[in-house]
């Protein structure tokens, strides 16, 4: 009846997680009771939760993420401690199996339900707005690929208390996924949560590349769309691109495991190698979807603070085109050790250096725009300033790793974990930080504490240096990834180090929930009325803050790059005002938690091999999807005078202020 | 386009629509990209697993070519069909559009039934995708194909039912050309499966 | 627009035409196939040929792909995707063939 699931699967015997999952219980009774309290349930859901309004969706993406965070980083927290009293004969306080599941989970949570959300998240908020579309283009695939995303969160979730998830490390190399060594559910957990949210975000990369090549409003052309537009344009690229070898190589891993079939297998003429081969083939523009657009948000923010056109618009964009095309031919540098010959090495090898051309050609760029520039300290700037220099570094290990002699001695130690959190932190943390600061007054009218931000960076960039320099430094004593305990003492001291970094680092963590706090409390003085806050160069702060749900109550009309920035300048009276029109908005749609509640419901028994609840959850789709596309009412028309109405508001809300 | 700016009211309206529907068939379209990437993948692995036969038969063992030449006849004159059905879209004649999907749907099926069958032999032989490597990368490759083959008959059930109770619209008209790129695309797989798996397996 | 768009969605001549070629293009190297007429690199070239003028009929007679569909868009894309198979299955097949030589794997 309930397949492989038994009372058994709950592992009561385990403290950590018991205690772990009590907390996670009181805090969701807490907030459900909170809610209903408040009666919120109805506002939440016809609001919110079925909202194709991807101002909302992008709040909701940063939500999860940020949740999400909290959770990676108790995993990360938790191997340092471990690491940290683990020298010698000490076997620290983590059993090995439970200790390989926490890394795996860091992994997976970090990249798939922190860093794409927030990704995504800000593409979200931002992209529409700077291109001046009043929506994206297919406006419920956008509130489905959330639910899918947010269905495949709470899957993981579930693997904490029911079951395990996998200890194979976040990539899940078969033949150690396969079912032979892997016979548990953990693996599965990480199958199916990978597979819906990959589905969401493939759907997301059509979403959004559409979006920016159909719907740029009058006048602008490629060649004036905003940086992070194009950042985020190449990321979608390479996400439709990249996604569907995820797909099918998870695919390829499920039917080993489900239906015994001999894709990866060590017998019966499977090739394991193939499977490494697939998924860094998704893996390596995996990390340039994440990257691109926190360089886009570097971009943005260096030119609004410096008060500078940002320097080579044009090598910009065509850096970041051929980091997306480059990005497809150096994944073998993964994998170097795997045997492949010379030749084959030093290709990739080569490749490897070459892409970090275009990247050199970025940093000179955001260097130069500053140069002479009348640059603020403000905390976004701090975060892109913390970002060049760890960026930096972090590029230069790389290019050692990317020295295939080298790499025999590098791979597999902690030199590749120090190198990855070096770009991944100093990159797509920094820039998702100061993306967030930068476009949070956009997304609810009020500025970030900046008080509190500094403070944040400040934590994140010293405590980033103390956990991971040592690190580096561990690699050449010999230290390896992913131990649970080492024999060696000397590197105890090294190891509390680090530990000391990660606590530091959870200061930031918690500076930015007092940020959060301190602003949302003073956010009558912290007001952005103007929708300008930061004096910005581009579409989306030509509009009031937060953007009214048309976004645009005219389409704007663009002549230039920054045409928002020169239009300010010439100080350009309104001539003609012509008069508002009707606006033509999609509806909101339950389709998409609906689906996405029986995809949870697909993937939750397939990981119990409970196959007719599977069945249900299938039908399920079918028949939620079929409602949708029998469904003709998706649309409505927002009257002139409703425009013109929130427009005067707005209108008289800047003039009282002023 | 001038003109359009004055009567706003009035003359917005299609053209806005047109462009949605325009947007529809770009988005899907690039879909069609995505999952030819996934095809790409599935082939990658065929290529790399046709090696990996594991003591049991080859391609030269096991494909029949006639049978296979019967169902590639059955899914490229489906794809005229369903062109035909396109072009009496454009007409604005929804019988006949219907009567199209009905013979593609129908010649879908013939492909479906011919690989049913063939699998299905196989598998009675004990040379099922649980055999070696080299099968599981076949039945994989060809399924995926055929899964893609069955979604497309359901999709044409489905836009039988909506031209009865809806008819051509703003909503149909667009689904029909999607359907109609998925239906060829399909037939693009299919030539480099019969290609690159079949005919050169046998060599 | 409606003159233009009958012109883009082809007309019964170009989809007569389109089938006519495509089972030409399936019979001529099924019957080099069955027949074992020729050498063995000679059929592989012949298969490959056939199969890429006949991905090109369908994409062109059927699904109207042309430089001129969304500014370019539609054949813009459909080169970059290929590009990237070329590059993702070409390599892998590079990679692993050179394994398989190195290590005797696979």
């Amino acid at each position: 009846m309930f397949g492989k699931l038994t009372l058994e699967s709950i592992p009561y015997h385990e403290p950590i997680i018991m205690v772990v999952a009590a907390f996670m219980a009181i805090g969701g009774i807490a907030l459900f009771g909170l809610i209903t309290y408040y009666r919120k349930w109805g506002w939440l859901w016809n609001e919110w939760f079925t909202s194709v309004d991807h101002k909302k969706l992008g709040i909701m993406y940063f939500i999860v993420a940020l949740v999400m965070l909290l959770r990676g980083f108790s995993d990360a927290i938790m191997m340092r401690t471990q690491l940290a009293m683990a020298a010698g004969d000490a076997a620290g306080y983590l059993p090995p199996h439970h200790y390989d599941q926490i890394f795996t989970a860091h992994g997976v949570i970090m990249i798939f339900f922190v860093a794409m959300p927030m990704v995504i998240g800000l593409m979200n908020l931002v992209v529409p707005l700077q291109i001046g579309a009043r929506d994206v283009a297919f406006p419920f695939l956008n509130n489905l690929s959330f639910w899918l995303f947010a269905v495949s969160a709470i899957l993981v979730n579930i693997s904490l208390v029911v079951g395990e998830f996998a200890a194979t490390g976040w990539l899940a190399y078969a033949p150690l996924s396969g079912i032979e060594f892997s016979p548990g559910v953990g693996v599965d957990y990480w199958i199916w949560a990978l597979q819906i949210s990959g589905i969401g975000t493939t759907l997301t990369g059509i979403n959004f590349f559409v979006t920016i090549i159909k719907m740029r409003t009058k006048g602008m052309t490629m060649f004036r769309m905003p940086i992070f537009t194009w950042t985020s344009l190449c990321a979608n690229v390479l996400i439709i691109a990249s996604f569907p070898i995820l797909t099918a190589t998870i695919a390829l891993l499920t039917l080993d495991r489900y239906l015994g079939m001999h894709f990866f297998t060590n017998d019966f003429g499977g090739n394991m190698m193939m499977y490494v081969n697939l998924i860094w083939a998704w893996g390596h523009p995996e990390v340039y979807i994440l990257i691109l657009p926190a360089f886009g948000v570097f971009s943005e923010v260096i030119a609004t603070f410096a008060r500078k056109r940002l320097f080579g618009y044009a090598t910009m964009v065509w850096a970041t085109i051929s980091i997306t095309l480059l990005s497809f031919v150096v994944w073998l540098h993964h994998f170097f050790t795997m045997g492949a010959g010379a030749n084959v090495n030093a290709f990739f090898g080569i490749m490897t250096m070459i892409i970090a051309i275009p990247t050199g050609v970025k940093v000179f760029n955001w260097l130069f725009t500053m140069f002479r520039g009348s640059l603020e300290l403000t905390s976004p700037v701090l975060w892109t300033l913390g970002f060049i220099i760890t960026f930096t570094l972090g590029g230069m290990t790389g290019v050692m790793l990317a020295v295939p002699a080298a790499n025999f001695v590098l791979h597999n130690s902690l030199f590749v974990i120090a190198h990855f959190h070096n770009v991944i932190i100093g990159g797509v943390v920094f820039g998702m930080m100061a993306g967030l600061t930068y476009w949070f007054p956009k997304a609810f009218g009020f500025t970030l504490s900046e008080k509190w931000g500094k403070r944040s960076f400040w934590c994140w960039f010293i405590g980033f240096y103390v956990a991971f320099m040592p690190l580096y430094v561990l690699a050449f004593f010999g230290a390896v990834r992913r131990m649970q305990s080492y024999p060696n003492p000397e590197w105890q001291p090294w190891m509390i180090l680090a530990w000391v970094g990660a606590v530091i680092i959870m200061l930031g963590i918690v500076c930015t929930i007092i940020q959060f706090w301190v602003s949302i409390r003073d956010r009558k003085q912290n007001a952005d009325v103007t929708g300008d806050p930061w004096h910005g160069r581009t579409l989306e702060w030509s509009t009031s803050s937060p953007a009214p749900f048309y976004n645009f109550a005219r389409l704007p009309e663009v002549g230039d790059i920054d045409s928002f920035w020169s239009q300010k300048q010439r100080s350009e009276e309104q001539l003609e005002e012509a008069p508002y029109t009707d606006i033509h908005m999609p509806r909101n749609t339950v389709a998409g938690p609906v689906i996405s509640f029986f995809a949870l419901v697909i993937g939750f028994a397939l990981v119990w091999h409970i196959w007719w609840l599977a069945g249900v959850g299938a039908v399920g789709v079918f028949v939620s999807f079929m409602a949708r596309v029998f469904n003709d009412d998706i649309d409505y028309y927002v009257p002139a005078a409703e425009v013109e109405r929130i427009e005067r508001e707005h209108q008289q809300r800047v003039e009282a202020q002023a | 386009m001038a003109t359009d700016t004055l009567h706003h009211g009035a003359a917005a309206e299609p053209h806005e629509h047109h462009d949605a529907s325009g947007t529809k068939l770009f988005g899907f379209w690039v879909y069609l990209m995505s999952d030819l990437v996934i095809f790409g993948s599935l082939f990658a692995t065929y290529a790399v697993l046709m090696r990996g036969t594991a003591g049991g038969p080859t391609g030269a063992d096991i494909f029949e070519l006639p049978l296979i030449l019967f169902g590639t006849f059955a899914l490229l004159i489906s794809s005229f069909t369903f062109g035909m059905g396109v072009l009496a879209m454009h007409a604005n004649r929804v019988g006949q559009v219907k009567v199209w999907l009905v013979i593609t749907f129908l010649l879908g099926l013939c492909f479906l039934g011919m690989e049913i069958y063939e699998f299905q032999h196989l598998i009675h032989e004990g040379f099922g995708p649980d055999r070696s490597g080299f099968l599981s990368a076949f039945f994989t490759l060809v399924g995926t194909h055929g899964l893609h083959v069955m979604f497309g008959m359901i999709w044409i059930l489905v836009m039988l039912v909506q031209l009865s109770t809806k008819g051509l619209n703003d909503m149909t008209r667009p689904r029909i050309l999607c359907l109609s790129l998925f239906w060829h695309f399909l037939d693009i797989v299919w030539i480099c499966v019969f290609s690159f798996v079949y005919l050169m397996g046998v060599l | 627009m409606s003159a233009s768009s009958t012109n883009a969605h082809g007309s019964v001549k170009s989809y007569v035409t389109g089938l006519v070629l495509s089972l030409i293009l399936t019979i001529i190297p099924f019957a080099v196939v069955m027949s074992g007429a020729f050498s063995v690199l000679a059929t592989v070239i012949v298969i490959t040929v056939t199969a890429v003028l006949q991905i090109l009929v369908q994409l062109v007679m059927f699904m109207h792909m042309s430089t001129k569909a969304d500014e370019g868009w539609n054949m813009m894309s459909f080169v970059f995707t290929l590009t990237i198979l070329v590059l993702v299955v070409g390599g892998s097949l590079w990679i692993m063939q050179h394994l398989h030589l190195n290590m005797m794997i696979g």
